[in-house]
Formats: structure tokens, sequence, C-alpha cells
């Protein structure tokens, strides 16, 4: 069986500084992890592939220190890792970031199941999985908080819907986006990384796309378009209280009492 | 545009035979194509390595004026319309009347045709019905072929989605089938006079907001969460007062050929979940952030929500500490709430936090930072420290309910 996940890097801190040009996020010199819902997404895979034998293939889009992502995949025990690198690829939005995945993914091969993270703790639409099979024409299942059942043919999974839980029945080609608890994400191993350290990450850029079109790929292939960025609205009408534990409380329980809440 | 994975192909020469137009031909090793090509896609099922494909990725530039409508996705549990769907209507008829287009509302489901006349009783136009066995429990395909059809239909300009576990995954789906743009969790909605959607949302990341537009291509989509939106003012008896011909030209029932109807999801069961009682419905939460310095200290936030008959939530460090379940977040990837009264305890007012219950009525934060940004958010700001107020605040309270018991 072919397994893939989608990774991706993101800052390490929530302290993320915007372009206020563009307002495309700047990555640059802050330290950066994977994203938490994608070590689920890899560990995930790993235990169908327990079960059902396989490779598992990793794949990244982003500046090429993205590679270090692929490197922990490999720690935690992926075969094989892309990342898919490329200025033009970059300030991408979902359509196009979706669409850059897919052409990587058409030019690696052929895959029974895609597994991605839930939600990213960066961007955190969630969006990305789905639209990535839409582009891929395969159907999808978000928000998986468990795997009932796999084997070669089809997976069965348990779908979280806010008000009820699904058990779902696909089969190969399809999406799924993982959400946590699903699995408790294993460590990197130290074994597994001298054992992976000279394993390469594959580049690959917009050259070895099959789509020529520069057009179709980072900001040019964006559909949305920040217009302008700005601070937060504030209440203007606000009234401050300062003074010790005794005064505030006492403060604060008369706006209870006016308000009629106690 | 027809384009070739070279890596994947081995030249064996099948599309060039399959080629009705003679446009593919290998040169120096590599297959070529030349402006013969008419994108039959012939040549795509012929190629055994799946080296061909046609990418047409491209967004799709609109001509604006064939585009005119809000499209509401109308969610439903068995009949019971989610109360998302209200506030997005609400939001539709706000926006519809700015640009003169009407409000649509496409409902799909089984045994729903006739909840969809309480629809109309909150301004909607036209209601687009898919009620199909088929379409008994949510599946992503289905859904999305019905949704396709209806937007090829009434060609709206904008299509709101709520925020729910059904609507993002449909959202992104359709979006991208119409290579065209999607803004998730929008806080605010506006529209510009060229039928533009305003998108404002907070900044992917940093503390700062972001005004989104889908500039050239249609439709334009955004989700919104429960909460945000005003709900839809509600004309009573609207709908009885129609006539039967007025209903069947506000209803109109659709269907799906055969082969939109095939499909490879299956649901095996669906079960309830016990019924939690969300933070998004508490009239009064008491919330807390990094100000707590152990977990066991949240026994105070607990105590005060239960003095105030109200709930406890959490910022996001809470839930990522473990101290706290997902459920309990408000924020960008948490809920969002907007109950009468909300106290912050130890929060900094990230906007991430901020944007997601700055409607709720009444504000009230305890903070020991005068600088802090929730103080821009909030009705009443008390500087001090939480540790103090919070037993002191408890103690009051419990002393007016022995006073009123006696
Ligand atoms: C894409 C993205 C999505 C996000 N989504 C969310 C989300 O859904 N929800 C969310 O909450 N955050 C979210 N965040 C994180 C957000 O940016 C903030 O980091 C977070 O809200 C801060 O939480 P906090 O206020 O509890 O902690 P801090 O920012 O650390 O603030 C703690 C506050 O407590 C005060 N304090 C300390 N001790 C005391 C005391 N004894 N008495 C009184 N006050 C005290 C301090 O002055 C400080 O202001 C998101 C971030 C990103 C980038």
């Amino acid at each position: 069986m072919n397994i893939l996940v989608c990774i991706k890097q993101v800052p390490g801190t929530n302290k993320v500084e915007v372009d206020e040009e563009t307002g495309v996020l700047k990555r640059d010199g802050v330290s950066s992890k994977m994203n938490p819902y994608d070590l689920y997404a890899i560990e995930t895979a790993l235990r169908i592939r327990e079960k059902t034998g396989g490779t598992i293939t990793a794949v990244t889009m982003g500046p090429s220190q993205a590679q270090d992502v692929i490197k922990e995949a490999y720690m935690m025990g992926v075969d094989e890792g892309y990342i898919f690198s490329d200025r033009r690829f970059a300030g991408a939005d979902v359509l196009a970031t979706s669409y850059t995945l897919s052409m990587g993914i058409r030019a690696i091969g052929e895959f029974d199941l895609i597994l991605c993270g839930k939600q990213t703790t960066d961007g955190d639409t969630g969006q990305v999985g789905p639209a990535l099979a839409e582009y891929l024409e395969i159907p999808h299942v978000i928000w998986v908080k468990g795997i009932e059942e796999v084997d070669e043919n089809s997976i069965t999974v348990e779908q979280d819907m806010a008000d009820c839980t699904a058990i779902v029945r696909l089969s190969y080609p399809c999406l799924i986006t993982v959400d946590k608890d699903i699995a408790q994400p294993r460590l990197p191993s130290y074994k597994k990384k001298l054992k992976t350290r000279n394993r390469p990450v594959k580049i690959m850029s917009f050259d070895d796309f099959a789509d020529k079109n520069e057009d179709n790929y980072g900001l040019s292939g964006s559909a949305t378009k920040v217009e302008r960025i700005f601070p937060p609205d504030s209440n203007d009408d606000h009234i401050m209280f300062e003074g010790t534990g005794e005064k505030l409380s006492r403060e604060i329980y008369d706006i209870l009492v006016k308000n009629k809440i106690v | 545009m027809l384009s070739i994975n070279h890596n994947r192909c081995d030249l064996c020469g099948e599309c060039i035979k399959a080629c009705p137009f003679g446009a593919l031909t290998i040169k120096d090793e590599r297959v070529e194509i030349s402006a013969a090509c008419r994108m039959c896609r012939i040549c795509l099922k012929k190629c055994p390595n799946k080296a061909l494909l046609a990418a047409d990725g491209i967004r799709k530039t609109a001509d604006k004026s064939n585009w005119k409508g809000v499209l509401v996705f109308a969610e439903h549990m068995e009949g019971r319309i989610h109360p998302v769907t209200l506030e997005l209507i609400g939001k539709a008829n706000e926006l519809g009347a700015k640009i003169d287009h009407p409000v649509y509302c496409i409902f799909i489901g089984h045994g729903i045709t006739e909840k969809a006349r309480e629809l109309l009783n909150y301004g909607v136009d036209k209601i687009f019905v898919y009620d199909h066995e088929e379409f008994a429990c949510f599946r992503e395909d289905l859904y999305s072929n019905a949704f396709e059809d209806c937007i090829k239909k009434s060609k709206p300009s904008i299509v709101l989605v709520g925020a729910t576990a059904v609507g993002r995954s449909l959202a992104p789906r359709l979006s991208t089938r119409f290579r065209t743009g999607l803004t998730a969790d929008c806080t605010v909605l506006d529209v510009k006079e060229n039928s533009d959607l305003i998108q404002i949302r907070p900044a992917f990341g940093g503390n700062i907001m972001a005004q989104i537009v889908t500039e050239s291509s249609r439709p334009q989509f955004a989700t919104v969460r429960y909460k945000v939106m005003e709900k839809a003012r509600f004309i009573d008896n609207f709908s009885e007062k129609l006539t039967a011909s007025e209903i069947s030209e506000k209803i109109e029932i659709c269907r799906l050929p055969g082969s939109k109807m095939k499909s490879k999801i299956e649901i095996l069961k669906v079960m309830p979940k016990e019924k939690e009682v969300s933070i998004s419905d508490a009239e009064i939460i008491v919330a807390g952030g990094r100000g707590f310095k152990d977990k066991k200290d949240l026994e105070m936030l607990e105590e005060m929500a239960s003095l105030l008959g109200g709930q406890t939530a959490v910022t996001r460090p809470l839930v990522e500490a473990g101290w706290a379940p997902y459920t309990k977040q408000i924020g960008l990837s948490g809920r969002t709430v907007r109950p009468r009264l909300i106290i912050t305890c130890g929060i900094s007012g990230a906007v991430q936090f901020t944007a997601c219950m700055n409607t709720s009525e009444c504000i009230i934060a305890i903070n020991n930072d005068k600088n802090a940004p929730i103080f821009q958010a909030a009705h009443y700001g008390f500087i001090g420290d939480l540790y103090e107020i919070l037993p002191l605040l408890c103690d009051e309270i419990r002393k007016r309910e022995i006073r009123n018991a006696v």
C-alpha cells in the first residue's frame, strides 16, 4: 500500500510577523517546528503500515529549511520524503497551495491513501486537505478521530461531526484529515536518526512539475488577496479600575449586581 | 492545458498512437505536445503511467455581471435548521440589499422539502431543495455534486457556509471545484458596489486583522462560525400567506442525474454524541488564561462559574498544556462565544482570542499588566492579581447568597 502524508513546518512560537505590504507571513528568523497535528497524521500512517505493509512518503511545501520536518518524519519511521520548494510557490493561498501539492504528488506517483493533519497552528483553516482531494479527484473525510478497520482496498474511519460520530468507509484512493487523540505520536528515535542520517530529502521545484504555467502557482495563482491589514478594533468606552484586591473584588461585585447577574 | 510528468513517462508511445490530432511527438527522448492539441483527453486514458494530465489549476477570471445573488448553505440536523444558517441568512439579507442581489438557500437532505418553507420566513428569495434518500447522511461527494449543481443554476456572486464540521468539509471542495477563493472564519463581512465581498478575519498569526477579497473570480466563498453574525429577522406567517404558485416559484425541487448520485463514501453508522453544553451557548462565562500558574488553581475558575451559574472557558495555551479539554477553548482555533457576561482572568487578549469573544454583551477583564491588550476589548478593566481578586469575589457572592437565603 502506498501512503502519503502531507506535513508542514510552522513557527515554533505564536509570535508571527506579517508583512505590512502584502499581508503575507514573514517566516524567516523565527524558530520552527512540525505542525503538531501532522504528527498525528504520521503516527496514523505508521500504524496503518504496520497492518498493511507498504511505504509511507511524506511531502511538504516550503522554503528549503522546511526539509527539517521531513527529516523528523524519517526519525519517526517514514520511508521517503519530498520537499516542493521554489520561490514561485511563495505567497500561495488555499487554492494555489493545494494545486502545488497536487502537482507535486502527481509527479511522484500513485497513492492509495493520503493523510493530512486536521489543521495547522499558523494558518488554522483546515482547508488544504479537502481542496487537495478535489484537485486529485478523490473523496475525502475530515476530522477523523479513529481508524476502525483498514485493509488493501478500503479504510473505515470514525469521523467527528460535532453533534454525532459517524463510522465511514472509503475505498482507495482517498484522503483523510486526522484530529488529535487519534493516536499518541511516537517520539523521533535516536536509532532511526542515525539510520536515516544519510537518507536524502528529494527536492522538487517548478521545473519538475507538469504544469509549466507560472501563473498557476504562488501569489499569482491565488484567488484571494489581502487588501489591507489593520490593528483590531478597540472598545472606546471602557472603564478601568485599580487598587487593592478588596477594592477591586468589591467593584466587580457591584457591576455584577448592577447587571443583575447575582 | 495538457501537461506531461516527464519523470513518470517511459516513452511507450501509447499516447502518440491514440491522439486523433497528431499533436504528440517524441523529440530528444521527451514527449512533446504541439498546438494541435484540442484537449480531447483521449491520451489521458491511454497512458499506462498516468504521466499525462490536464492541468487546469488556474483560477478563472469571471465576468462579475454574470454572477448575481448571495447563496447560503442551509445546514440542518434531521430537518432541524442549524442556528448558524439563520445567522448567515441575516448577513446575506444585509449584503443582498446593499447590492440589490437576491438571497438563495441550498437545502440538501432527505424528507426535508416541507421544512424548506420555514426558511422563507427569514426573507430568503429562493430555496433550492435536493431531497433524496441518498442525501440522508452527509457524504462529501454527493453533497458537493448537489452544491455544484445549485451554483451552476443560480450563479451567485457570494456563497456563505457555516464553519461547522459539514461546512468545513464542503466549502474548500467547492471553492476549488470552481477555481475560486475561500476565506475561512470571517468575523466581519461587507460588500463593495462592484460586488466584491469584503472579508475580515484575524490575520494568520500576528496581533492584527486582515481584509481579504476575491478580486477576479466568482463565486466568492466565505465560512463564518456560529455566534458571529446576527440572526435573520423572523417574518411571522410569511410563508403561510403565500399562494401555491408563489411557493412553487420560491422553492425549486432539484434532481441530479444518476451519474452524480454515485458515492464512494459509505456511512456504516451514525452515533449521537452525548449532548454537552457548549460554551458557544453559555450566557455567562468565566475564562482563564496563562495567568493561572497551576492546573489545580483552575478550581477558582470553576467555583466562580458555578456561583454565577455559568461555564468556564480557557485560552489555547491551557488546552495545549492539557489543563482543559479542547471544547473549552475560546478563539480562532476553538469556539466563538457571545455570552451576556464574560470575565477573563489572566488572559492577555491576543487577537485570535478577542476576535471570538468581543461581541459579548459585557466583558470584564482581570489582568495584572495594565498594558495588556485585553483591556482594549473589555468594558470593565481591573488591573490586579487574579489570585487575590477571585477568592474575595467568590466570598462576596457567597455572602449575598446567604443573605438572600435568610
Ligand atoms: C493561528 C493562531 C490561532 C490561535 N488560536 C487561538 C485560540 O483559538 N484561542 C486562544 O486563546 N489563543 C489562540 N492563539 C494564541 C494567541 O495568539 C495567544 O498566544 C493566546 O491567546 C495567549 O493566551 P493567554 O492570554 O492565556 O496567555 P498570555 O498571553 O501568556 O497571557 C497571560 C496574561 O496573564 C496575565 N497574568 C499573569 N499572572 C497574573 C495574575 N496573577 N493575575 C492577573 N493576571 C495575570 C499576564 O499579564 C498576561 O497578560 C492562536 C494563535 C495563532 C497564531
